[in-house]
């Protein structure tokens, strides 16, 4: 095979190493055309995020090719190639496609079941696509990538739960009154989760915001970042009344809402529900009131529970994941493989096209005067016999079967296909008519 | 034409068990498998309708048998007209059990079509009817988006937020159907209740008899009122309005069911 990875991610490296070997904006295209410049490589694709960075190479001699890239990262980005070294990681063969396949759906991210990845890894691609920079190889690998990707997202679920406490706390606001857009939002007291909190809020919809701060001006402060209100302190129990959605934080060291001030909040309300997130320890919030109807009080390790129970799912879908990439992977070595093949194919066909042509011509030598009709009769018969022959070997290398690694091992030393003269011949890539051949 | 209502009956029963199995585990592919198993069923009900509607020349819905068949087909169209709507997930799981067995009891019912009587020749026959049985279907309907609000806001209170939870819709959406249901129930319950009183006066000579079916009608309707003025006025909403509407539907299906085989009155097919 001829294919190899080498990178680094947020496993193997931290974020200070991480950027300085990013290839963002012009550094991309400078560094795809340096690695193309050796004439080892055939065909790269940088991947570069900001949890990876990593070159995925097409080439012919992937041993050299291992310590010319190290090399050549360390002088791109101007850093100790031995201090680079030890937060490298290099893949090769079947390792690489298993690589490929779990970066590209999500399962070596920091987040397993992230959706970004994919995105990016579909840029990467096109990127060097649309600019030749990639071969035929790389380019199967990244499509098969992609499709593996989407398989996995159908089949499992691994990229459907909340897995952060805002993100719990938005999917539940979304349970319970789908449309965000149409409702209200209270920030009560601050903190840096509760921000976090609203922000995810604000950005997936909602748009009527107040900020109601024990300090005013903090308030204002906050309220102007969300484009919001502030409000004041003392006032927030009549608030509420037009608040559906309440993040509280305030560090107050006892409840400052009870449960029969929250029913009388609701008869106002006409009962239309509220959301109250209780992210303050100790808790703000009376936790009896989310037994009044239309109220739903979650606090922090209610929340957390959420997460958990998600995080959990998500490692039994990543186990599943996990199944369908060794499969993959599996796949992708037989068309591989049978990329072998077609080489040998050929050879066996030029070894026994010499042979009969010699032989053609000794007996034309020896026959003297023979007429056209005759001349073609004889060519037509060797022709036949020696495809005859060559049959059966030929299905049997294009045949998809386990052991074709030693079946062409075997036909290459019968016939002496790696004699000086045909390595070369094996070398060569195959031309694009040979692989649809292969493929059919 | 047997043969129509038969085969009516599999599909719904093969869509009532597909929407059993989305329960625990869905995909798009048995979502869709539902609708176009109910699809079908549906087009094999409409065919007997039709064909018993042209051997007997009225509108089937003389005897128990063909009530409840036309009840049942009432609530598909409306759960189609409801899925195309608002794509409720998991509805058909929810709706599909509730068409099977009135199509079951339907089934059970002796199915012969009698010349129909001269007190129910009129043309208000259809109008009446077919009033009375699109407002239950709607009341139908309206309790089974309701059990699904209370499943659903079960798991939110209990904080148990598994895989039906988030493949269930949320709690707005479902009260805001409910509503939805509800309010064009209530009309079409109204004018049933009116046409068949105006009716009862050409042919019986009086507009309110105290028929039971009649004295049921007005209890359900009364039922209907309370839900729609406590939700207007007190903000009855959520789960006392999932509960308000379910016991409407045990109203409806007492006034449709119960007072026939119970009960009798003019309403009554056993004569």
């Amino acid at each position: 095979m001829r294919l190899l990875i080498t990178g680094l991610n947020h496993k193997t490296a931290p974020v200070e190493i991480r950027e300085r070997v990013a290839f963002d904006g012009p550094k991309l295209e400078k560094g795809l055309r340096g690695l193309l410049e050796s004439p080892d490589i055939e065909g790269a694709v940088i991947l570069s995020t900001c949890n990876r960075v990593e070159l995925y190479l097409q080439c012919a001699d992937p041993e050299r090719v291992r310590h010319y890239v190290v090399e050549f990262l360390a002088g791109f980005h101007g850093v100790n190639q031995q201090e680079l070294a030890k937060h490298l990681y290099i893949y090769a063969d079947d390792e690489a496609v298993r690589h490929v396949f779990r970066v590209a759906s999500s399962l070596d991210s920091m987040v397993v079941g992230e959706p970004q990845i994919l995105g990016q890894v579909k840029d990467a691609f096109e990127y060097s696509l649309k600019r030749r920079y990639t071969g035929v190889l790389l380019n199967k690998l990244f499509k098969k990538a992609i499709s593996v990707a989407k398989r996995i997202r159908t089949e499992t679920r691994i990229a459907e739960n909340a897995v952060s406490i805002s993100y719990a706390a938005v999917e539940l606001a979304r349970k319970i009154f789908e449309d965000l857009s149409e409702k209200t939002f209270m920030l009560l007291g601050a903190g840096e989760m509760a921000e976090l909190a609203a922000r995810h809020l604000i950005n997936n919809g909602v748009r009527d915001v107040a900020v109601a701060n024990r300090t005013y001006e903090r308030g204002v402060e906050l309220a102007r970042q969300f484009c919001g209100r502030a409000v004041r302190f003392e006032d927030f129990k009549e608030e509420l009344v037009h608040r559906d959605i309440i993040i509280c934080s305030t560090g107050a060291p006892s409840y400052i809402l009870y449960r029969k001030e929250m029913h009388a909040i609701m008869k106002k309300r006409k009962h239309r529900p509220v959301f109250i997130i209780d992210i303050s320890v100790p808790r703000n919030i009376d936790p009896e009131i989310n037994r009044l109807d239309n109220v739903y009080l979650y606090d922090v390790d209610d929340l957390q529970g959420v997460v958990d129970a998600n995080i959990t799912g998500r490692k039994r879908e990543a186990e599943k994941a996990e199944d369908i990439v060794n499969e993959e992977v599996v796949k992708f070595r037989r068309w591989l493989e049978s990329l072998d093949a077609v080489p040998t194919i050929v050879a066996l066909r030029s070894f026994a096209e010499e042979i009969k042509q010699a032989e053609l011509r000794r007996l034309m030598n020896r026959l003297g005067e023979v007429d056209e009709k005759q001349k073609r009769l004889i060519e037509t018969t060797v022709s036949a016999v020696v495809n005859k022959l060559l049959h059966p070997p030929t299905v049997a290398l294009k045949d998809d079967r386990e052991d074709r690694d030693v079946l062409i091992a075997t036909i290459r030393t019968l016939y002496g296909l790696d004699a000086p003269k045909d390595k070369k011949n094996h070398r060569q890539e195959p031309t694009s008519e040979e692989k649809e051949g292969c493929n059919r | 034409m047997v043969i129509l209502f038969e085969l009516a009956l599999t599909f719904y029963f093969a869509a009532t068990i597909v929407g059993v199995v989305e329960l625990f585990k869905s995909s798009r592919a048995t979502t869709r498998l539902l609708l176009i198993l109910a699809a079908v069923g549906f087009g094999f009900h409409t065919a007997n309708i039709v064909t018993r509607f042209i051997i007997a020349g009225h509108l089937p819905i003389t005897n128990m048998h063909e009530a409840s068949s036309f009840f049942s087909w009432c609530i598909v169209l409306l759960f189609f007209y409801i899925e195309y709507r608002y794509k409720v997930g998991l509805l058909g799981s929810f709706i599909m059990p509730v068409v099977f067995l009135i199509m079951l009891s339907s089934s059970i019912l002796p199915r012969g079509i009698k010349p129909l009587s001269p007190l129910l020749q009129s043309s208000w026959l259809a109008v009446h009817t077919i009033l009375a049985f699109l407002g239950d279907a709607a009341f139908a309907m309206a309790a089974g988006i309701g059990l699904m609000y209370l499943v659903q806001e079960h798991f939110v209170k209990k904080k148990h937020l598994g895989s039906l939870f988030q493949r269930l819709p949320s709690l707005q959406s479902l009260d805001d159907i409910n509503y939805r249901l509800i309010s064009i129930g209530f009309p079409l319950l109204t004018l049933a209740i009116v046409t068949g009183s105006i009716w009862a006066e050409s042919a019986l000579g009086s507009y309110w008899r105290w028929d039971p079916k009649e004295t049921w009608s007005l209890i359900t309707w009364f039922i209907y009122v309370f839900v729609l003025h406590a939700r207007l006025r007190a903000g009855w909403r959520g789960r006392k309005a999932a509960y308000l509407s379910i016991i409407g539907f045990l109203a409806v299906i007492f006034t449709f069911f119960g007072v026939n085989l119970i009960l009798k009155g003019y309403h009554s097919y056993l004569q």
